[in-house]
């Protein structure tokens, strides 16, 4: 019954479809009176009715001038935003983080999961007239592999090849087994342009906008594109974005009303606008977690298990969630997979703050020296703080510590991946196979802690490789239980997504893998009369 | 004085190769580059070495600057190495901002700043000298960020008269223009007045000790008279140095001001493409700042020169 409330709750909250609280809800045993009753609750809430027309005004942050529309460039908040207006993907991830079928219209796996096929949408057109087929799904696919720059080379390293069985469908084959596969092709890099495309800047795509004008990290404007394939999003007539990188001024120009939305709220004045009328937030607990590393070779500093034990309780997650975000945000248990994620393990003991057993684990590892904390703002913003209040936590365990400020620049290069203790984080994954793969898989170039345990790259290799979703759970939730049992990093706390806009504007729901409804707020959204 | 003006040109040139030099080897000194400050925590070694070899990166640091000012003695400043736009290209919109906003708070700044320093002199010690002495040492003591917050506070959030957003593109008229950066100039004119208007006051009150002001007064000459027709043109030297400094001030370092309204203009293009370590839009944009200086200070010369009939004709 509790699962039954808790879809009812995300469908409310408009986070699921209808069908799917359906589906969900028949699934946990649900009578049909009661799913009559949840049902009629829901379309209350859904009663809205999209209207067309108007310009979205955006005030977002995470743009610079260096932003291009070329997407393997992709790395921040405005250039997904925008990108993602004018160009479609093949996959979507839904909001409970499962895969939603775009531009392929639905696949399946060869037993065995190496194999795919994917079977592509007809009828779709570009903003150039070009009818979308195979080859530009595989001529885009092809972006991120082999000699390139894009951001998801790590992650199509899986693919060992693309095939063109016919115009609308394409047959994928893997180099390991891997039942998540359609997930990974979800990576946010991963849109499709016309086959043979290297003149990015025109943005030609298949999704709901044209471009109207690109000025990198300051403003880009879009238009509807008349032959859109969807009808049941691209509402508007038109966006513009402006980037508003200042956090005060970004939240100055929503008040004053010169845009209608805005991501990234600083958490220390969200409770203001939510206060505020005509104003609402858009909240969403999100995947993006703050780390910090703890390498554990043989021979490095946090070789010895008590040490890293001593670090779990002697740091204070719900001070960090507090300090750091306002609250806005959710306590980590030292794995890299959120609550929101269905293959999170519940059954861990969540880690909390004891500086007695900190204590009693420091005595035992026989630790005597100083533990440096390199923090860089460059991780994000608040990773000196954090480490600073561990540091005031871990002196009450007994723990000498001091933190490093580390300068922005060259951070990535010169000292995440190399330091003993180093803050970081990760955006989610859309897959709990891929986040676990590329932060903690055995052969992961990103392993910052180099976490090696036999048994969680075997459980790893398993679970990809299992169709069957209750046996991958069972093999995930162990895995999980592995890294939190062996600390395999430090993972204090995960961080909400938020956003705010101002009354007038319909369809801004919430998404835990990034911000503005996972980046497609420009296709959802509509303006209220 | 031709001869004059070609000289301090030819150094002119030189200081702009020395500073391009010195922001080439700055640059170089910065840990990272081009490709690790971009992806960030989605690097690998294989991606980082095809967009180094991409972007030339891989080759000796001497022998892309050569390259490097080879055409730009040409005009070619070269393309953007984070999205391949013409440097020339990108930079000259921003230019344009950044010089109309600077032209925009100048126009009001310099005469308000030399009438209130003309003002101050002629009723030293009164109550409006005290005044404008107070309230211009309190604008140049309090941060420029904070003078933009507290203008949009009051006159956007509280009040809504002026919009907290000069977000201005190509096509915006004249008009809007005015409207949409009127904070931002206020905050900029609050920032550079207190020094034009100080300097102002001082040189004119050091020239009214001189013995012919003395005579003046003795001649029954009135105050105002006095200080404008007498003092102020002896006294122009000074602020016509003040007054280049701080229009090349306007123009480079105003990148606070740009954030804080999110002005579109060539600051914020500096300090995104220092981080990124997109080497020549920083050349481009650190020319541009450099040549600015120069040549606002070399105006300032000929202009003290001119004004100074000792200095025109030197024996």
């Amino acid at each position: 019954m509790d699962e039954i409330a808790y879809w009812a709750r995300l469908h409310n909250a408009g986070r699921i479809g209808r069908r799917e609280l359906l589906g969900r809800s028949a699934a946990a045993g649900a009578s049909l009176a009661l799913l009559g009753n949840l049902v009629a609750s829901a379309d209350a809430y859904a009663a809205e009715t999209p209207r067309k027309g108007g310009v979205l005004r955006m005030g977002l942050g995470g743009g610079s001038t260096t932003d291009s529309l070329d997407p393997t460039t992709w790395n921040d908040s405005v250039p997904i935003n925008a990108g993602n207006a004018f160009l479609g993907a093949l996959i979507e991830v839904g909001p409970d983080m499962k895969p939603i079928p775009e531009l392929a219209e639905s696949w399946e796996a060869k037993p065995g999961a190496v194999e795919w096929i994917f079977n592509l949408r007809k009828g779709v057109t570009f903003h150039n007239g070009k009818t979308f087929n195979a080859d530009d799904a595989i001529y885009s696919i092809n972006l991120h592999r082999g000699k390139t720059k894009s951001g998801a080379a790590g992650s199509f390293k899986a693919i060992a090849d693309v095939k063109k069985i016919n115009d609308y469908q394409i047959a994928i084959t893997l180099n390991s087994a891997d039942a998540d596969f359609p997930m990974v092709l979800t990576d946010y890099h991963n849109r499709v342009v016309p086959d043979g495309t290297t003149d990015f800047s025109k943005a030609i795509g298949t999704n709901a906008f044209v471009l109207e004008s690109h000025e990198a990290g300051v403003r880009i404007k879009g238009k509807k594109f008349a032959n859109f394939w969807r009808t049941d999003r691209g509402y508007l007539d038109g966006f513009d974005i402006t980037v508003i990188n200042d956090s005060s001024a970004r939240m100055n120009a929503l008040i004053t009303g010169q845009v209608d939305v805005a991501n990234r709220v600083d958490p220390k004045i969200a409770g203001l606008i939510k206060a505020k009328k005509g104003l609402s937030l858009v909240q969403s607990n999100g995947t993006w977690h703050s780390v910090i590393s703890l390498l554990q070779d043989k021979g490095a500093m946090f070789e010895s298990l008590d040490l890293r034990l001593a670090m779990k309780y002697g740091i204070d997650r719900t001070q960090i969630v507090k300090t750091l975000f306002g609250g806005y945000g959710a306590v980590g248990n030292d794995t890299p997979i959120a609550k929101i994620d269905p293959y999170y393990n519940p059954h861990i003991a969540q880690a909390v703050y004891d500086p007695e057993k900190a204590k009693f684990h420091l005595k035992k590892s026989g630790f005597s020296g100083e533990v440096t904390i390199q923090a860089s703002d460059a991780a994000f913003n608040g990773a000196v703080d954090m480490a600073t209040l561990m540091q005031s936590t871990l002196s009450k365990a007994g723990l000498k510590v001091t933190v490093k400020k580390e300068p922005a620049d060259g951070f990535w290069s010169n000292v995440w991946l190399k330091g003993n203790c180093v803050t970081s984080y990760w955006g989610g994954r859309s897959t709990a196979t891929q986040m676990l793969d590329v932060g903690y898989g055995p052969t992961a170039p990103w392993n910052e802690s180099h976490f090696k345990d036999p048994k969680f790259g075997k459980l790893l290799d398993e679970a990809r490789a299992e169709l069957n979703e209750g046996k991958r759970r069972e093999i995930l939730y162990e895995a999980q239980a592995i890294m939190s049992a062996q600390v395999a990093t430090l993972v204090p706390a995960f961080r909400d997504y938020i956003d705010a806009h101002h009354d007038n504007v319909g369809g801004h729901t919430p998404h835990a893998l990034f911000d503005l409804d996972n980046t497609l707020l420009t296709q959802k959204a509509w303006l209220k009369a | 004085m031709i001869r004059l003006v070609a000289l301090r040109l030819l150094f002119g040139v030189l200081t702009l190769w020395a500073a391009s030099a010195m922001i080439f080897g700055g640059t170089e000194l910065l840990p990272g580059d081009l490709a690790t400050a971009v992806l960030q925590n989605s690097a690998t070694p294989e991606n980082l070495a095809e967009m180094r070899s991409k972007l030339g990166l891989d080759r000796p640091p001497l022998v892309r600057y050569g390259e490097w000012l080879g055409r730009a003695a040409h005009g070619d400043l070269g393309v953007s190495l984070s999205n391949d736009r013409d440097v020339v290209e990108e930079i000259s919109p921003r230019l344009w901002n950044t010089f109309l906003l600077a032209l925009f708070a100048a126009l009001i700044a310099v005469p308000l700043s030399i009438c209130m320093g003309v003002l101050a002199a002629i009723y030293q010690g009164g109550i409006f000298d005290r005044a404008v002495n107070v309230i211009t040492l309190l604008t140049i003591s309090v941060p420029e960020y904070l003078i933009g917050y507290i203008l949009v506070k009051y006159l956007s959030v509280q009040y809504d008269l002026f919009p907290s957003l000069a977000n201005v593109s190509a096509d915006t008229g004249f008009g809007d223009r005015l409207w949409l950066t009127f904070l931002p100039m206020v905050t900029l004119v609050l920032v550079v007045v207190a020094h034009m208007m100080r300097m102002t006051r001082a040189s004119v009150l050091s020239i009214m000790a001189s013995p012919y002001i003395e005579m003046a007064i003795l001649k029954g000459v009135s105050k105002p008279r006095i200080v404008v027709l007498h003092a102020l043109p002896n006294a122009l030297a000074p602020i016509i140095s003040v007054v280049a400094l701080n229009l090349a001030y306007l123009i480079t370092g105003v990148v606070v001001v740009e954030a804080v309204f999110v002005y579109p203009g060539l600051g914020q293009l500096m300090v995104d493409a220092v981080s990124k370590h997109d080497l020549p839009v920083v050349q481009g944009c650190g020319l541009i700042f450099a040549g600015a200086f120069i040549l606002l200070n070399m105006i300032a010369d000929v202009l003290a020169i001119m004004s100074n009939p000792r200095l025109r004709r030197p024996r």
